[in-house]
């Protein structure tokens, strides 16, 4: 007669040591995750979309994690890829909710600084998204440029010159009172944007 | 207030920006530090990161449970 719990162990049904501790530190980056993504898709339940789609792909792409290794790092790799492949399906264009982005992105009164988060955000929309992504990882996520550098699978370089024109595009917008509008200009001005540049990373081009 | 290198009477050296902080070049002023950088940031740096910020300390939605205990389910 066959022992069960062997059987069960042969089978694989028994999580392994190895296992429970990668879902433990994926489930620990879920919020870093979902923060991300906001920044990079603008609304919030496409961004919760984004992340449970990375999750899966994490999960089962999981014997390819180095263990000891970042796992923010990795996660937000395959988070960007799965935001690039729905951009160009064109899944987020012209998507964006201005009353879901403004009830989620009012600042407690305490913090509230004579810059509103949802004028920062809309900014941040506009930014064409390979900058916008640099500057999140280096700006708000905390990562070195290096280490944004290896999540974009590009130059050291070009992560800070993204950034510096990411930086600048804002200083501009928000310190000289270019903000976008509220309502829908402002959105078709940032995919607008967005499209140019995809069209032109699509037909072999690079963004700097 | 900065003072460009074109504003200073005499020669300009980058030696001299060294001396004193509020003689840097202003492209070294506008370089974007990783967080936790001493040098002077934008005002909007800090929205920047309060917007990443707020989400990680949003509860996390109902549905991530669900994903979580479906990955479970699924014996891996």
């Amino acid at each position: 007669m066959t022992d069960p719990a062997a059987l069960k162990a042969f089978r694989g049904e028994r999580p392994n040591r190895e296992t429970t501790s990668f879902k433990r530190e994926m489930t620990a980056v879920i919020p870093h995750l979902r923060a991300f993504a906001r920044g990079l898709c603008g609304r919030p339940d496409l961004a919760d979309d984004l992340v449970q789609e990375t999750l899966l792909k994490a999960w089962a792409a999981q014997e390819r994690f180095e263990p000891g290794t970042s796992m923010r790092a990795w996660t937000f790799v395959i988070l960007r890829n799965a935001y690039l492949t729905d951009m160009r399906r064109n899944r987020f264009r012209g998507e964006y909710d201005e009353t879901v982005a403004e009830r989620t992105l009012t600042a407690p009164a305490d913090q509230e600084g004579p810059l509103h988060l949802s004028d920062m955000h809309r900014a941040l929309m506009t930014l064409p998204p390979e900058r916008r992504e640099a500057l999140l990882l280096v700006g708000a996520g905390g990562f070195s440029y290096e280490e944004a550098a290896d999540i974009c699978g590009c130059a050291v370089g070009t992560i800070k010159s993204r950034v510096g024109r990411a930086r600048a595009t804002l200083s501009r917008m928000i310190e000289n009172g270019e903000m976008p509008r509220r309502g829908k200009g402002a959105e078709t001005a940032a995919h607008a944007s967005i499209m140019r540049d995809l069209d032109h990373v699509s037909t072999g081009g690079t963004l700097k | 207030m900065l003072r460009g290198p074109n504003e200073k009477q005499g020669n300009y050296t980058p030696a001299m920006a060294n001396d004193n902080a509020e003689e840097k070049a202003p492209e070294q002023m506008q370089e974007v530090l990783p967080r936790g950088g001493k040098r002077s940031k934008p005002e909007w740096a800090d929205g920047l990161r309060q917007l990443y910020d707020n989400v990680l300390d949003e509860p996390l939605p109902d549905s991530f449970a669900d994903l979580l205990s479906k990955l479970d389910d699924a014996g891996q």
